[in-house]
């Protein structure tokens, strides 16, 4: 087989993994910490991608629509906070599920309302397009390098947060025991709220950096949205190592898989049945590997506690 | 164990079973289509209603069974096999089956795990309905000929095909009902409400919670071969995540762990979108164009509000 064409499919697989991790990560720590589940983090994801593609188009500078975009995101994850979810986090799974998802549909109309429901063309600047030479045979786009070296970045700054300073100990604290924390005249509302921007604002940062990739419309979040739960179920619910190990194993079997499957059954089976399984058997990869993690290990690879 | 409420169920049955000669009578063929496809739903509601009402297990995958279904009816009509007592004996078999995979996983794990795998499994199976091109692919395939029963039910007769479905409805509830009042349906209530405790006394809540979850599925997935009847059309989106969604918040709107709420949460909310789509009073863009818009700010309020479900206002005893 190609080794070119491995090592270009890796990039991919990595580049795909860190931006589930973007997601992953958001989505354990307010599961972890606040006990909440949040099926409108794609939501956020999409409205990053939304006001960053807006923005770059209005101001012309994509250093500002990423700032804008960001900060952007930020205010709608706090605001969504404030005044839908916060009532949320005593009520049990169900009603969080049923809310959250209540929030997708108005959501994913509002977006449709303000910018329709086609597709937006969503750019990058010149200085980000092109393709690098990494060795004398493999080009890659400069962009998808870029994806991958923020992603690993946000990783290694999250890594340091949660495990090396205050207010990542009070989020461990909140996440074992948060009536301990309160008592100790810990704001936790507070503290909730900070972790839910924190969150947000990592969901739109993935989507404003997929935005120029894949289509910017809406309801694309919840696609997204459930490879990052088999992310999560993966690497163990509220666990950012888990998140990152399980962002980074899906990420490279669902790209490995679409791209190798179908050449390599074509070598046991015959082409046609292959033309048909491949693509098949490719799609269905993740789901498949996720059971059979929770066969042998029902709380993920890396149960969360002081993750 | 007959309540006001199963009284008030057993009317609304028999009002549904005099729709047809009223429809008849006022020339309004449209609505008996309607109610069909809300009973339909309605039966695919009290299957779900049995795992996440009496067996406190949150499926966020409970369309796909509608799919399995579904599709188990499209492929073997696809192939010439027209045999109703085949086809619907598939969509129960197939369905019972992937019930018990996806539930020997799922059942093992509890809350925040359940509803993700679930949803992931049948995400899964979306995804499959999607690459199959030989069954219509992304786009679905046109199932022009009905289930046939020996001539037995002619399905291409729309009362008959009502009172079918009317009949499998009552059927799905009585077998609900006597499900939940009985030793078996004891255990599981006595496991949703406290594991450790029900463990304690000695029963094991695994085979209870599979067994239900098994009945649970088999139930949707007959649901799933009526709705391919109905509609004469098969695609993926039997099996999309969104559908999952409505199953669960019909369950919620006519109120969770009653008799009557499923039925009541399916013609309300399906009602409701038809009345938002064919809104012809206010300004149809705003309205009928982003009617999923209104579906939404209701079912958030619905849920943060009104936990009992319509059924809780219906008099009698709240169960």
């Amino acid at each position: 087989m190609n080794y070119i064409l491995i090592a270009e499919q890796t990039l991919n697989g990595l580049q795909l993994g860190v931006m589930l991790f973007l997601l992953a990560a958001g989505l354990t720590l307010v599961f972890g910490i606040m006990n909440l589940v949040n099926l409108a983090h794609g939501a956020l994801y999409m409205v990053g991608a939304y006001l960053t593609t807006w923005f770059y188009q209005a101001t012309g500078s994509y250093l500002l629509a990423v700032v804008l975009g960001l900060a952007g995101t930020l205010a709608v994850g706090i605001v969504t906070e404030l005044v839908a979810l916060r009532t949320l986090y005593e009520r049990d799974h169900l009603d969080q599920v049923l809310a959250t998802f209540g929030l997708i549909l108005i959501f994913n109309e509002l977006i449709a309302i303000v910018w329709g429901r086609a597709a937006l063309y969503s750019t990058i600047p010149d200085y980000l397009s092109g393709h690098v030479q990494l060795t004398d045979s493999l080009r890659y786009p400069l962009y998808r390098l870029v994806i991958i070296g923020v992603g690993l970045a946000v990783a290694v700054l999250l890594w340091f947060t949660v495990s090396r300073t205050r207010i990542g100990m009070l989020i461990r604290a909140g996440a074992s025991n948060r009536a301990m924390v309160a008592a100790l005249g810990v704001n936790i509302r507070l503290l909730y709220t900070i972790v839910f921007g924190v969150g947000a604002a990592l969901a739109g940062l993935a989507g404003l950096l997929s935005g120029p990739i894949y289509a910017v419309q809406p309801g694309m979040g919840e696609l997204i949205l459930i490879q990052v739960f088999v992310v999560i179920v993966i690497g163990g619910i509220g666990s950012i190592r888990g998140a990152f190990a399980g962002a980074l194993i899906v990420g490279m079997v669902d790209t490995m898989g679409r791209a190798f499957l179908k050449p390599t059954l074509a070598t046991v089976l015959s082409p046609t049945a292959a033309e048909t399984a491949g693509p098949a058997l490719a799609s269905m990869l993740i789901y498949l590997l996720m059971a059979a993690v929770l066969a042998f290990r029902p709380e993920g690879l890396f149960p969360s506690r002081g993750s | 164990m007959i309540t006001t409420r199963n009284w008030i169920l057993v009317a609304i049955l028999l009002l549904l079973g005099a729709v047809p000669a009223a429809a008849a009578y006022f020339e309004q063929p449209f609505y008996l289509d309607l109610l069909r496809r809300v009973m339909i739903f309605a039966i695919a509601a009290v299957s779900l209603n049995l795992i996440l009402g009496y067996g406190g297990m949150v499926s966020f995958g409970h369309a796909a069974y509608l799919g399995i279904g579904g599709y188990a009816v499209g492929i073997l009509a696809h192939h010439g096999i027209h045999s109703g007592w085949l086809q619907w004996g598939l969509a129960i078999g197939a369905s019972a089956l992937v019930a018990l995979a996806i539930g020997a996983i799922s059942v093992r794990t509890s809350g925040i795990y359940f509803i993700m795998i679930t949803l992931a499994f049948t995400q899964m199976l979306y995804y499959l309905g999607i690459s199959i091109e030989e069954y219509g692919g992304d786009d679905g395939m046109r199932v022009p000929v009905r289930s046939q029963f020996s001539g037995l039910v002619d399905l291409n007769d729309g009362t008959q095909f009502y009172f079918l479905v009317l009949g499998i409805l009552a059927a799905s509830l009585f077998l609900v009902h006597r499900l939940v009042n009985s030793r078996f349906g004891m255990v599981l209530q006595a496991i949703r409400s406290n594991e450790a405790r029900t463990r304690a006394i000695g029963f094991s809540p695994y085979p209870y919670r599979l067994a239900t979850f098994v009945i649970s599925g088999a139930m949707c997935g007959l649901a799933g071969a009526l709705l391919v009847n109905h509609t004469a059309y098969l695609t993926p989106e039997f099996m999309n995540w969104t559908r999952s969604g409505e199953l669960m918040f019909m369950v919620i709107l006519g109120g969770i762990a009653t008799s009557a709420g499923p039925l009541l949460g399916a013609a309300v909310l399906l009602l409701l979108e038809d009345v938002l789509q064919g809104w012809s009073l206010l300004p149809r863009e705003a309205v009928r164009d982003h009617w999923q818009l209104y579906l939404g700010i209701f079912l958030v309020l619905v849920v943060l509000f009104a936990r009992r479900g319509l059924a809780g206002l219906l008099p009698g005893k709240n169960e």
